[in-house]
């Protein structure tokens, strides 16, 4: 019930705003829509949580063994609710922005959520893949058709990574159907045993194209140019929700399919995550486009929460989770913010801006919580997911090299304080550098959603408790059959 | 313990809620009441627990769950005993006072900027309520960084100009350093302990289950994070600039407290401290090396605050000193002292510059004694209970601290008291250069010049009495037997220590160092009575410059770090890695087109539809015009 709702609310609507008329209406659609699918998934954590509601299963391609199969779990759960607070939000963000064609943006937007729902709900490995190219394809439409000046080819790049990824990963998932008696269902294919030394190879099928997703360096060079390239409610997207699909892959189908294979190549990816976020963080420094700042300062931390999966303990994986969620958040809040500057001041560039603080205080106020939040200060979401990943590195049993990967990863706390107060010391202190242009976009929709995230950035940063209960049995679930095959 | 103790941090959070939401609505009276009365509500119920304390009513307070998972358990909880009470009195006495006097100070600024100051003052005092109550490592940490936050806040107040946000940055970095210590640490006793709640940690089961190593990992890891806040070699450099705050900031946050943090950080693990031999000869090097090092540079400084900021330095070097050599009372007890009298100082030289028109330059002063009686008095206070004269409460902790040093390291000993020396020679240069002598500004500052108003000269006097009499809590043992009170109400958490040195050996050192002290007071009157222009030689240039540390870091962390970035960004991102990939993609393509050639059968032609799909997709978009 709540499982296909989740899945169906955005995709008939989003079909439907393709007939809407006029900008108002789409708008009114889209966010009456994302408001109904967030109401669905509040309601699948609070009234309607009995696992009845949560699966739904219907046969889909009998002649291959695949079926419509959705099931939610806490973790599904933690990201459904991410997908579903972040699209009114972003909805919200955009609402005096300007869009040619709004009803098929705003269409395209709400079938990307619809294929993202997908992605976290199935527990079919060909419906999952389905979903996930559900997902991408609108993607491609919005940045092409809406985004910046360098917007084709930026997007042929972002387009040719997940698709070689994607082909990838299907490869992949032909041979794991093989192996596993022609079967795509999850719990089957858990209850197989794969020789590890097949394990060995067909990970990395899996794992490239979520590494893609995330980004993973040396994977990550489509990232900062599609972000800086794309509208901003779809960088949202992107940013927010749709590089947790990497994640959330790893966590679902790779760790508990591949888990001798996750245990032995550990150390090999640790690596790549930690070259990688030291080699986002310092880079980070010296962007002087917003979004590229953005999108580095993205990298590192998506790179700690795809390094603490590799600990393969409760508190780094556990972590992780809700740092997928806390990330999510945030960092829609600083695309709203970077976008408000450019739409008032006209740029993004931060050697350009300066002074803000004295033109716009109840701006600057809000960047510095989100700006604080993106360093996991203390009593922010953030840290919490932070300090429990840093501690399931150090901890960790798996991997060999553990107190070394966390005192390197570790100077990326140092460094995300030195490019996030950097970019706050240009962008709002000293003096006045330009006046601002046009209407002011700094509008009460804009408002609103800042103050839902900083609301949440508060709560979850002191009472975190029920987001950890959520996710802690299904977090178990995985670890525990993982440890059942070492 | 009652949930009462929960009030404490609350007040202020509460006074800093208000004045930010209602900075621009609230009036500045009503500013400046809201945010001194709130502290002083904590500090009414601080006596109150005080007393309890006493009574030997301490105990931890559960709120709720924050963090937990496996068997770790890590609750919001306050722990209230003998060590965070005396802290709670300090941050919240000498706290007001300064909110108190900020009344005054800062009342020129705009009514918004006004709240916004007090706001900002209120939740430090949050902040640092929440470090020394909280009952495990991680509530100390949200208070250890958030402390850190509001002097990043409080130093880029005026954050119109640029130097000043420069420094708040500095703060800010140089302390995350140190904050990566400290997390290291927490996660180095989580992997061993499953806890960081003080009481399991310092259980004897669990001293048991650590190695030696791992105790001498951890504390050398919670010393990195004190050098950080407490401003030691090598991460001092920070505190000398955050001088750019408004000076009642610099008197609560960047002298009386805060800085103070490092100190209780380490008294609060004094059983991990003591076990660990190494790390408490690197505390003690360290904090001698910082005593000497920024005492010579203070000599040469002409800035009214920079000299009393590389004081600061200084005598927290001093306190490392003590607990390098095991004697956390000592430390605590010259906390105490330092408190008082630098508090008083630094309220001293802001009284002096609101007095000047805000001119820091003492060699533009010169005779203020005479237009303002108050200040200079207790100004003169606080130079005589820092240099330690006998019967200032400076006199006592020092001496605490010189004989622990004495019967520990004979070297150590003699570089302190070169530091104490040095002490009192910059401080009486600084004081008699300020205050006697004859008026050196401008006419029109000489107009001015005026006692600052009531709010400013009262806590100046009540802190001029605690730098006298805060001493007597700790009287040696040898003029008073069991004059040691602060000792003994401290014993339950830091073992009563014992000296080894005779009572004739005792009475000599205390002699002698009074006489060094008299020696170098008279020596510097005859120098600064009357001004003379000074020429540096070479060393004075060198310590003017203080040792080029600032330069050497920039040239072998800073410039290197930008360059590598600048390497990244324009070679690796641009034609390096991203070459590949589009090479990839290029070759992947072409590729692609061949093979589907050759493919055959069910999957082949699956894969065939895909790419066939996918790029009849992208073409459709040319066609989907905006």
């Amino acid at each position: 019930m709540i499982a296909v709702l989740l899945f169906l609310v955005p995709l008939i609507s989003g079909i439907l705003l393709f007939a809407t008329k006029n900008a108002q209406q789409a708008k009114m659609l889209a966010l009456l829509a994302a408001i109904a699918t967030l109401v669905v998934s509040l309601l699948g954590l609070t009234a309607l949580k009995q696992p009845a509601y949560l699966e739904f299963d219907v046969a889909w391609l009998t002649g291959i063994n695949s079926r419509f199969h959705l099931k939610l779990d806490g973790i599904g759960q933690l990201v459904c609710l991410l997908t579903a607070i972040s699209f009114p939000l972003i909805i919200l963000s955009a609402w005096n922005n300007e869009y040619s064609k709004p009803n098929n943006f705003f269409g395209l937007l709400l079938l990307s959520q619809a294929g993202l729902m997908g992605v976290f709900l199935s527990v079919d490995l060909l419906l999952f893949y389905f979903f996930w190219e559900l997902a991408l394809i609108p993607v491609y439409f919005l940045c092409s058709g809406w985004g910046g000046e360098k917007r084709i080819a930026v997007t042929f790049k972002f387009f040719i990574y997940t698709f070689v990824g994607s082909l990838i990963m299907l490869v992949g998932i032909i041979a794991l159907y093989f192996q596993c008696n022609e079967t795509f269902d999850l719990k089957i294919i858990l209850s197989q045993k794969i020789d590890p030394q097949v394990q060995n190879w067909l990970f990395w099928f899996f794992f490239v194209a979520f590494a893609i997703k995330m980004p993973v360096w040396p994977f990550h060079t489509w990232q900062p140019d599609t972000y800086e390239q794309s509208p901003t409610p779809v960088t949202m997207v992107l940013s927010g929700i749709m590089v947790k699909m990497g994640l959330f892959a790893v966590i679902r189908w790779v760790a508990p399919v591949f888990s001798s294979a996750f245990y032995q190549w550990g150390d090999t990816i640790s690596l790549l995550c930690i070259v990688g976020m030291l080699y986002a963080s310092v880079v980070a420094i010296k962007q002087d486009d917003l979004k590229r700042l953005i999108a580095y300062s993205s990298i590192a931390h998506i790179g700690l929460m795809c390094l603490a999966l590799f600990a393969s303990n409760k508190s780094g994986m556990q972590g992780a989770v809700l740092q997928m969620f806390v990330h999510g958040i945030n960092i829609i809040g600083l695309w709203i913010v970077a976008n408000t500057i450019e739409q008032n001041y006209g740029t993004r560039k931060i050697s350009e801006l300066g002074g803000l603080a004295q033109q716009a205080p109840t701006l600057t106020i809000m960047l510095v919580i989100i700006a604080l939040a993106n360093i996991a200060l203390p009593l922010t979401n953030a840290f919490v997911g932070e300090f429990m990943m840093f501690n399931g590195m150090l901890s960790s049993k798996i991997t060999r090299y553990n107190e070394l990967d966390t005192v390197l990863a570790g100077l990326c706390i140092i460094l995300a304080a030195v490019y996030t107060l950097n970019m706050i010391k240009q962008v709002f202190y000293g003096a006045v550098k330009r006046e601002a242009v046009g209407n002011n976009a700094f509008t009460m929709p804009v408002k609103l959603a800042l103050t839902v995230i900083i609301v949440l950035i508060l709560v979850m940063g002191v009472y975190p408790k029920p987001f950890l209960d959520l996710t802690n049995e299904a977090v178990d679930a995985v670890l525990n059959r993982m440890i059942t095959v070492k | 313990m009652s949930k009462i103790v929960a009030l404490v941090p609350l007040l202020p959070l509460l006074g800093f809620l208000i004045n930010g939401l209602l900075r621009k609505q609230l009036s500045k009276t009503a500013a400046g009441i809201i945010g001194s009365g709130t502290v002083l509500g904590a500090f009414i119920i601080s006596v109150l627990l005080f007393i309890d304390v006493r009574n030997g009513k301490t105990g931890v307070v559960e709120f709720f769950p924050f963090i937990s998972f496996d068997t770790v358990k890590i609750p919001f909880a306050f722990l209230v005993d003998q060590l965070t009470a005396i802290y709670l009195l300090i941050i919240t006495g000498v706290g007001f006072l300064i909110h108190v006097y900020s009344t005054a100070y800062m009342h020129d600024e705009e009514a918004p900027h006004f709240a916004r100051y007090f706001a900002y003052l209120n939740l430090f005092v949050f902040s640092m309520l929440l470090l020394v109550l909280g009952a495990n490592y991680v509530i100390m940490f949200i208070g250890w960084e958030g402390v850190g936050l509001c002097s990043y806040l409080l130093i880029g107040y005026w954050f119109k100009n640029p130097q000043y946000n420069n420094a708040a940055k500095k703060a800010f970095v140089m302390n995350r350093i140190g904050d990566l210590g400290f997390l290291l640490a927490v996660f180095w006793l989580l992997a061993k302990l499953s806890t960081v709640t003080y009481g399991e940690v310092f259980s004897a089961d669990a001293i048991k289950a650590l190695s030696q190593t791992d105790i001498t990992i951890i504390t050398l890891l919670f010393f990195v994070a004190a050098t950080g806040k407490s401003a030691q070699i090598p991460l001092y450099t920070w505190l000398p600039d955050a001088m750019a705050g408004p000076t009642p900031v610099s008197a609560l946050i960047h002298a009386a407290t805060m800085v103070t943090a490092g100190i209780y950080l380490v008294a609060r693990t004094n059983i991990l401290f003591s076990m660990a031999e190494t790390t408490q000869h690197v505390i003690a090097w360290i904090g001698v090396a910082t005593a000497l090092l920024a005492a010579t540079i203070a000599v040469k400084q002409n800035d009214i605050k920079k000299v009393l900021a590389y004081s600061t330095v200084s005598q927290l070097g001093y306190m490392f000193l003590a607990l390098g050599m095991g004697a956390y009372t000592a430390a605590v007890f010259h906390v105490m002292t330092h408190a008082f009298f630098k508090a008083l100082l630094f309220l001293g030289s802001g009284s002096v510059i609101h007095a000047m028109g805000g001119e820091q330059d003492i060699r533009k002063m010169g005779g203020l004694a005479k237009h303002m009686k108050i200040t200079y008095f207790t100004f003169l206070i606080g130079c005589l209970a820092i240099a330690g004269v006998p019967m200032f409460s400076g006199f006592f902790s020092k001496d605490a601290i010189l004989l622990s040093a004495y019967e520990h390291n004979k070297i150590i000993w003699g570089i302190a008291l070169l530091v104490a020396a040095l002490t009192t020679f910059y401080m009486f240069r600084l004081l008699f250069l300020t205050f006697k002598g004859s008026f050196r500004g401008t006419e029109e500052q000489q107009h001015h010049l005026h006692e600052s108003p009531r709010a400013m000269t009262i806590p100046l006097i009540i802190l001029g009495v605690l730098s006298i009499v805060g001493g007597y809590i700790s009287v040696p043992e040898v003029f008073v037997a069991g004059g040691d009170k602060l000792g003994q109400f401290l014993a339950p958490i830091i073992p009563l220590h014992t000296h080894a040195v005779s009572h004739m050996e005792e009475y000599a050192l205390m002699g002698g160092t009074t006489l060094l002290v008299a020696i170098v007071i008279v020596f510097a009157w005859n120098k600064y009575k009357t001004y003379k222009e000074e020429t540096n030689g070479a060393f004075g240039n060198l310590l003017e410059n203080k040792w080029y540390v600032d330069e050497l870091y920039n040239t072998i962390i800073v410039k290197p770090i930008n360059w590598l970035a600048g390497f990244i960004e324009n070679v690796l991102e641009r034609s390096g890695i991203d070459a590949i990939v589009n090479g990839v993609g290029r070759a992947v393509q072409y590729s692609s087109r061949q093979l589907r050639l050759l493919q055959s059968g069910q999957v082949g032609s699956y894969v065939l539809l895909m790419i066939a799909g996918m790029v009849l997709l992208f073409v459709l978009q040319f066609f989907l015009k905006k």
